[in-house]
């Protein structure tokens, strides 16, 4: 049995990274969900809410699936980033209302950046109530941090060369953790680079620089996840030939923000929202007429 | 001219509409009634799955602009209600209409340079002092209001005499509107109390009691429940309910972390009124009141979230739960029959 388990949502899609990095150095066994399947989409509407968003349901259903395979399942709770980056209400309830569901143990971590609370202060936590030193911890901490930086650094240099493609070059307006899900957005994205277009992540780019744009197209917003999605529209407007925006149903940010944003911009964009009846089927009816549209623009 | 309106909530326009009318050389335009034609309005013009208030306010400022407002006041919670305010800007603008939008708090939370700057945008010459005492007088209308309300959701369900509370209170808040000091609203607020108290009733020594919870708006704003609170009374039951204005603005946050510390089911806050309502229904189980209902709008991300763990607390006390999520096409009928069978449920309990 492993000793921690990691659930594939959520969370995952921005940490996973840092965590692997932190217990492999760490020498702690880990396991991490798989991706979305039917499986853990069953478990997941019996273990959530009706209500509840699609990301949220099927984030309980990855925990749902990690219940007996491992002794600690791994479930942070965020509450914002500094002053006006909050996260959505979410991120901040999802570890009461699973400590509330299950029997297993969790381990967990407040990011509170208002009351100085860090992830690296979360982490020293988790690796001591293991048993691990804290040299240990140090050493492991830092080396994390450095490989997930040279990582992302890499990452954000591929998507930004992607904007100087001479293809049709489609911006992805989506949530990490909808973006990237088997469920809900790898088959738009599977779909788009089959019909040879160029996939740009809006999560891809450095948050420093669009976390200040977002706020040029929406003031006062405060949901830091929200405010990095939008300011990649401002970062390469010129440069693109269509947005495409996707939300899990109910997504509450997305719901005031993708509505403002659309509103506002002038680039060719769809909104697609995904519950957890969609069939990609409708979907791609969508897709497709939005294709032949930008291809119709070119033309002219 | 400046003609300001706000959204209204409940009976909260009272002091609302005192305030800005003293402070300011402005007209303020009272909102009309909601309605369901406000409701119609607001959805039309709404993005597709936000939640019930947005419809709500959205439908009552179109009617307050069709009134010839030019300035209009928003307010915002902590979850995505504090975002309201730049979206409605932005459809309203789309509609056409030229008005300038004033945001007294996002996010939860506001300070006093923040409102400066903003009464600053509707009136460059507007006094401070007069806006702290007149300022001071409103929160204490709010708070007296409060007080009496609650004193009428015990008592309202066994009145002997139709409709004496209600005609009293609405005497109460006319001449509330009228006051000149802060001393003069205290005295008004001893005599109206002593007169309520005064009301015959013929509460028997164990009625049924029933608390409720759940999403502010929804609470606070009768029509977005539809009467919720009035039907119950008619069934002659005692209400108990925790959110109002006076609660939000000054108990909320000590309490809460009163709440968190030690606490078996939420360790934070869950974010607008979640942790609360948690904490509320873990009171209500606790000091033998027969049933719970828990209201909100629907897509309420807060409370959806709480929600679980209500119901895992309502059923390890045995106490009847009963959730309602509001929407603009929410029958009323269904809401009727679903509350009468409740009543039933909770009298025959009562009985055995």
């Amino acid at each position: 049995m492993d000793k921690i388990g990691i659930p594939r949502g959520l969370f995952y899609y921005y940490y996973g990274d840092i965590w692997k990095y932190f217990f492999e150095n760490l020498k702690i066994s880990y396991i991490v969900s798989p991706n979305t399947n039917k499986e853990i989409m069953e478990k997941a509407l019996k273990a959530s809410g009706d209500e509840m968003c699609l990301s949220l349901k099927t984030y309980l259903g990855h925990v749902e699936y990690l219940k007996d395979k491992c002794q600690y399942i791994l479930i942070p709770r965020i509450s914002n980033y500094k002053k006006n980056n909050q996260t959505c209400t979410n991120f901040w309830a999802v570890y009461d209302i699973v400590k509330n569901q299950t029997d297993t143990k969790l381990l967990h971590y407040n990011i509170d950046l208002e009351k100085r609370k860090t992830l690296k202060k979360g982490l020293y936590k988790i690796a001591k109530q293991l048993g691990k030193e804290k040299h240990q911890i140090r050493k492991a901490y830092k080396n994390a941090i450095i490989r997930y930086k040279k990582q992302r650094k890499k990452e954000i240099s591929i998507n930004l060369n992607k904007l100087k493609s001479d293809k049709t070059k489609i911006l992805i307006v989506s949530h990490p953790y909808n973006t990237y899900d088997s469920l809900i957005g790898k088959d738009i994205i599977k779909y788009l680079i089959k019909n040879d277009v160029e996939v740009i992540y809006c999560d891809k780019f450095s948050s420093k620089i669009t976390n200040k744009l977002g706020e040029t197209l929406a003031k006062e917003l405060y949901f830091k996840y929200s405010k990095d999605n939008i300011g990649s529209i401002v970062y390469c407007k010129d440069k693109i030939d269509g947005i495409i925006f996707i939300s899990s149903f109910p997504c509450a940010p997305d719901s005031l923000v993708n509505e403002l944003v659309t509103r506002k911009i002038k680039i060719p964009n769809i909104n697609l929202i995904i519950d957890d009846n969609s069939s990609f089927t409708g979907l791609e009816t969508r897709l497709e007429s939005f294709l032949d549209m930008l291809g119709g623009l070119d033309n002219d | 001219m400046i003609n300001i309106a706000f959204p209204q909530m409940g009976d909260y326009y009272v002091p609302a509409n005192y305030l800005l009318s003293h402070i300011f050389k402005a007209n303020v335009i009272k909102a009309p009634k909601i309605t369901s034609k406000t409701i119609e309005l607001g959805t039309k013009n709404s993005p597709e799955f936000i939640c019930t208030p947005f419809k709500y306010t959205l439908g009552t400022m179109i009617e307050c602009l069709d009134k010839k407002a030019n300035i209009l006041i928003q307010m915002g919670g902590g979850c995505r209600y504090g975002y309201y305010a730049n979206l409605q800007e932005k459809i309203l603008q789309d509609l056409g209409y030229e008005f300038k939008m004033i945001n007294l708090v996002t996010k939860g939370d506001t300070n006093f340079r923040r409102i400066n700057k903003l009464f600053k945008q509707i009136d460059p010459k507007y006094s401070k002092l007069k806006t702290i005492y007149y300022g001071f007088i409103s929160l204490k209308m709010v708070k007296y209001m409060d007080k009496i309300d609650d004193y009428i959701r015990q008592n309202i369900g066994f009145e002997q005499k139709k409709g004496s509370f209600e005609n009293l209170k609405a005497e109460m808040l006319i001449k509330f509107s009228k006051v000149k000091s802060y001393i003069e609203l205290k005295k008004l607020y001893n005599k109206y109390l002593k007169r309520f108290k005064n009301i015959k009733t013929h509460k028997p020594d164990k009625p049924l009691k029933i608390g409720i919870i759940g999403e502010l708006y929804t609470l606070m704003e009768p029509f977005s429940n539809y009467y919720l609170e009035k039907q119950l009374a008619q069934n002659n039951i005692e209400i108990k309910r925790f959110t109002n204005v006076h609660y939000l603005l000054f108990e909320k946050s000590k309490k809460l972390k009163k709440y968190l510390k030690n606490n078996e089911y939420v360790k934070y806050n869950m974010g607008a009124d979640a942790s609360d309502n948690i904490n509320h229904c873990k009171y209500l189980c606790e000091n033998g009141y027969d049933g719970i209902i828990h209201i909100k709008s629907s897509f309420c991300t807060p409370e959806i979230g709480a929600m679980p763990i209500i119901n895992k607390i309502a059923s390890k006390y045995e106490v009847p739960i009963l959730f309602f999520s509001f929407d603009s096409a929410t029958s009323e009928t269904g809401i009727k029959t679903r509350l009468e069978a409740f009543y039933d449920m909770l009298e025959m309990r009562k009985r055995n």
